[in-house]
């Protein structure tokens, strides 16, 4: 191995060594500045790492200012491991999503695997007890065996580490278009536990205090890999193999064992996951944040290869580690702890009065930074923003109207839809149930998980339609939120606050930084309008492949609280001679829609129109009648319209219905129009069901036929036997995997 | 009654079996680490799902080695009630408390889901207050449960009547669709399917109680006979 | 110091489903020749100089490193240097 230690300071200036490492010269020139000398090799390695758009958010930074993050139930915004929220009784909730969706583009299994890892640090970092998982997945079509193989070992990485460190996965989404072919999204939720009084932070305070190096020895693994996901993949990514970590899940639970017991010790006085940039961020973020400096010692730090740099010491990114800072002297109190579960620790180095990070290795000072210029100095940039053609032309365009032939042939199609279908070959490999808490599993709106020893429940979805948002971005933010809520909402739980993962393309191309723009606009009105605001979340760009960009995806991870367990409702009817209603009011939008994309095979025309207060009103109103005790089933309609809402509210009890619409059939059936429920309601809880709830229509009745019956204009358009439908909806992904491309 | 939940580095389930034993059967229960070498404390032992020692080599193979397993050895000896369930059950079968192994699921995916069982004898300790035949709901949730035994020891084990739990729909491909043992004299159970999963109707099943409870009320008679 | 190779393979007549994929794949990509595929491990040792080492080695496999009800195991010793 090359010792990186014996290269100039002016070989990295003449030879642009740092381009090679993501700075541009402007970047490289500041830190001159900033160091009023040049970088030594180590010393540009840990800026390139914090200064990368995943560490730094030098390129979002602007936009991410304008989410609301605060609100009275809000305990923890954004800036923490995780954000956290007040859930009563001396409870809270700690909540974060990231993204990992270069490495699972490279490394599938491990990629996923190490994303699940990661949040759950986030998450324990904070002292909470893990209780759920969630996941946002995007592919492309199930067509190629790329796709295939993606989507199978993206599967297989979750549920191989979900299942083995005992965090139930319950819920999340699968969606399915060409534009993340070359780029799928694998977009990781943690939803944590915690009393209170108990809440940790990322703090490094106390001067002389210890810091302490917890769990997995350090190898080669995953170097750079904060500033390969800065960057556009191309058909050269396959090269940077090696970036890619390999996850041990074993590792992992024995580490949140043991930091939740450490959390209980008070000579603990500050954590942090040492995710991406490794212990350059976690021991750069606790100094800055606490004014503060650190010295460590890298010779002390554990290793799992021979004669590791210091630079590759500091950019490792080796899974399942953690830095702890201890009170001074009681650094044996963590070492039992940890001893216990077969872990070691060992004390690396001490905070410091002076500002800054210094590195020591082999006797020598190797590296000295000011901890700030790391952690909050990183340039802040405003890239140039355009509105691209595309959209002009979208939004001049007249109404798409579908011609839709045989309605029943068409709602079967719509079932069979990757994106609609049934999501069970994905879910039968999760561990749902572990923790037995999981009140709802997968297949519903939202899950929801117990709080063991309360009365309360947290329901939890995650949510983003991006072609509505490709678009328009400004709608369609504001509907990736309200569609979460929606979600929420029908479980019976009152929205809460939401972290996001902004899944977005090169902010370098103008038009993609107008979607940004314009999305993040958007999702902040409906979080103000809503109440849910942003506590936590994650920046992912650079999504794309071989010049081509990802539709704008900014998944919605979104929290509620359940009240009183009597409120969980699911979307599946539950008795035959139950009252059918549609909240709202049905217009022809169809731009976005899965049906366009059934007869068009693209996207075009304008997304579907949202008002937010409309919005929020029907949501209080469904709430208050669910909590009231009057609604049997609530179900939103999304993708694929009323048609597809009724035909998968049957399902889970293969019941029948009988509908009677009036107007034109196909808007009816297949709209995608905003702010709509289908839910069902005892004939005895109908008169007070409808003081509550305005807007309604009723569309007919739950039958025990096993059959739906539509009519419309008293003309029968769709006779469908519900287990027909079923079997369409659950065999569709099975069935693609097993088919040869 | 008193039970020991034996914990290895990797369980996973030891709380849910905790949670069952004292929020719905109500009896008590504490946490055994595994480097623990006395369990004559407990009236019951209980080895819970996970992925003991990561699972890494064969499911159930290192965690088989602990310190503890010689007291599982020696408590079940004296006929105390034993019971493994998903790792629990493949550590059993790795420490030879219970004859055969556990090979990956045929479909070579994890699979979680409720799932019909067959009550397949009901005069034991661990199934009286079943209906003999009866079927039950339960969660399985493992990726390794593929029980297979040579046909010598299925025949010894049908002979003494050993195969408590079938599968209605084998998910696995087990061994004619096994999905818990016990060993001859009765007293080690090892099973797939998560009893402790399906206590309380709030999580859909509440059919796993009746084989707590079957232990207790076993365990209560033989009690009041001895003393 | 010895490096000994152990090999962990599946006994005949026990099924091996990861076998039978991996040999579907191969004859998808043509390779129709593959008419069985067998899954099994390989656990390299480094092992200090001891007396009775291919007994100590046997009692390992025995104990641990396989398991006799549906693997058989062998192994090859090799002289190493660190």
């Amino acid at each position: 191995m090359y010792s990186t230690l014996d290269i100039s300071t002016d070989k990295i200036e003449q030879d642009q060594l740092y381009k090679e490492m993501g700075l541009s010269d402007d970047e490289f020139a500041s830190i001159k500045e900033i160091l009023g000398r040049k970088p030594n090799y180590t010393e540009t390695g840990l800026f390139s790492v914090m200064w990368s758009e995943h560490c730094s958010y030098k390129n979002s930074k602007s936009l991410l200012k304008k989410f609301p993050t605060k609100a009275p139930h809000v305990l923890q915004g954004p800036g923490e491991g995780a954000g956290i929220i007040d859930i009563g009784e001396g409870k809270a909730v700690v909540f974060k999503i990231e993204s990992h969706n270069h490495p699972s583009a490279i490394e599938p299994y491990q990629g996923a695997a190490t994303g699940v890892g990661g949040i759950l640090r986030d998450v324990f970092s904070m002292g909470a007890r893990p209780i759920a998982l969630l996941n946002s997945l995007r592919f492309g079509e199930l067509t190629t065996e790329r796709v295939k193989y993606l989507f199978r070992e993206v599967v297989h990485g979750i549920s191989g580490y979900g299942n083995c460190v005992g965090v139930p996965t319950v819920g999340g989404e699968v969606q399915f278009d060409a534009c993340y072919e070359g780029n799928p999204l694998v977009n990781a939720m943690c939803v944590g536990i915690i009393d209170q009084e108990d809440i940790q932070k990322g703090i490094a305070t106390g001067i002389g205090n210890s810091v302490m190096y917890v769990g997995a020895p350090t190898g080669r693994d995953g170097i750079h890999g904060a500033t390969f996901a800065s960057e556009e993949l191309s058909d050269s990514s396959a090269s940077k193999r090696p970036s890619v970590q390999v996850g041990d899940p074993f590792m992992e639970k024995l580490l949140i064992e043991a930091c939740l017991e450490i959390t209980q010790c008070d000579a603990l006085v500050g954590m942090q996951d040492m995710g991406a940039a490794g212990l350059t961020s976690s021991a750069s973020e606790m100094a800055s944040k606490s004014g503060t400096g650190i010295e460590m010692r890298l010779d002390e730090v554990p290793q799992r290869e021979q004669q590791m740099t210091p630079y590759e010491l500091m950019l490792s990114e080796s899974q399942e580690r953690m830095l702890l800072i201890v009170e001074k002297g009681r650094e044996r109190e963590i070492e039992t702890i940890v001893e216990k579960y077969g872990l070691s620790a060992c004390t690396i180095g001490e905070v410091m009065e002076e500002q800054v990070l210094r590195l020591q290795f082999a006797g020598e000072t190797v590296a000295e930074v000011p901890v700030d210029a790391l952690a909050e100095e990183a340039p802040v940039y405003y890239p140039e923003s355009k509105e691209p053609e595309y959209f002009t032309t979208f939004q001049q365009q007249p109404d798409y109207v579908p011609v839709v032939d045989n309605e029943e042939e068409m709602v079967l199609q719509l079932l069979q839809q990757s994106t609609i279908a049934s999501k069970e070959w994905v879910y039968d490999q999760y561990d749902t149930m572990v923790g037995t808490n999981t009140v709802v599993t997968p297949g519903s709106d939202a899950a929801i998980v117990r709080v063991r020893g309360t009365e309360k429940a947290i329901a939890m979805t995650t949510d983003c339609n991006s072609r509505y948002i490709y678009l328009d971005p400004e709608t369609g933010g504001k509907i990736a939120v309200a569609e979460a809520a929606r979600n929420i909402v029908c479980s019976g739980a009152k929205p809460m606050a939401l972290t996001d993962c902004l899944n977005f393309g090169s902010p370098d191309i103008p038009e993609n930084y107008w979607q940004m723009a314009k999305t993040v606009d958007g999702m902040s009105a409906a979080c103000n309008q809503l109440t849910t605001p942003v506590i936590s979340g994650n920046v992912s760009l650079y999504n794309g492949s071989n010049n081509q960009s990802i539709y704008p995806t900014p998944v919605v991870g979104m929290v509620g609280l359940v009240e009183k367990l009597d409120d969980i409702t699911q979307q599946a009817f539950q008795q035959a001679g139950d009252v059918i209603y549609l909240i709202g009011e049905t217009k022809a939008e169809f731009g976005g829609s899965e049906i366009q994309k059934v007869l068009e095979g693209s996207y075009f025309g304008k997304a579907p129109s949202i008002d937010l207060e409309l919005e929020q009103q029907r949501q209080e109103q469904l709430l208050a009648a669910i909590q009231n005790g009057f609604v049997r089933s609530a179900h939103d309609v999304a993708e694929g319209g009323v048609a597809v809402s009724l035909a998968e509210s049957l399902f889970a009890n293969e019941l029948g219905c009988a509908i009677h619409l009036t107007g034109d059939a196909t808007t009816q059936l297949f709209s995608e129009t905003q702010s709509r429920f289908i839910v069902s309601v005892s004939k005895q809880h109908q008169e007070a069901f409808e003081q509550i709830v305005s807007d309604i229509h009723v569309l007919g009745e739950v039958t025990d036929s096993g059959t739906m019956h539509v009519h419309v204009n008293e003309q029968e358009v769709i006779a469908l036997s519900t287990s027909e439908m079923k079997k369409a909806w659950r065999e569709s992904i099975p069935c693609q995997l097993k088919s040869k491309a | 009654m008193k039970f020991a939940v034996v914990v290895f580095p990797g369980s996973n389930c030891d709380r849910d079996m905790l949670h069952a034993i004292t929020d719905a059967l109500q009896e008590e229960a504490s946490f055994v680490w595994h480097t623990e070498t006395d369990l004559s404390p407990y009236d019951g032992i209980l080895l819970p799902g996970g992925f003991s020692h990561g699972d890494y080599l064969r499911s159930g193979a290192m965690g088989a080695t602990a310190p503890i397993m010689q007291a599982v050895k020696q408590e079940a000896a004296k006929g105390k009630p034993v019971l493994g369930v998903c790792n629990g059950f493949q550590i059993l079968l790795e420490a030879g408390l219970l004859p055969g192994a556990m090979l990956r699921n045929e479909s070579l995916s994890f699979i979680c889901r409720n799932i019909g069982i067959k009550v397949r004898r009901n005069n034991t300790m661990f199934t009286s207050k079943y209906e003999q035949g009866e079927e039950i709901i339960l969660p399985i949730a493992h990726g390794e449960g593929n029980y297979f035994c040579d046909d010598q020891t299925y025949e010894a084990l049908q002979r003494n009547n050993q195969i408590l739990f079938t599968y209605s729909n084998n998910p696995n491909g087990s061994v004619q669709d096994i999905a818990g043992i016990c060993n001859e004299r009765g007293n080690v159970l090892g099973m797939m399917p998560h009893p402790e999963r399906a206590v309380e109707s709030l999580l859909g099943s509440t059919d796993g109680l009746t084989l707590f409870q079957s232990i207790v009320s076993n365990w209560r008679e033989s009690h009041v006979l001895n003393t | 110091m010895f490096k000994v190779k152990v090999f962990v393979t599946l006994k005949e007549g026990v099924l091996d489903p990861q076998g039978k994929a991996i040999q579907q794949s191969l004859a998808s990509l043509s390779y129709d020749e593959v008419e069985e595929v067998r899954v099994g491990k390989y656990i390299e040792l480094m092992v200090e100089q001891r007396e009775e080492l291919e007994k100590r080695i046997n009692e390992m496999c025995d104990q641990l490193l396989a398991n006799p009800v549906i693997e058989d195991y062998y192994y090859e010793i090799e002289e190493a240097v660190r």
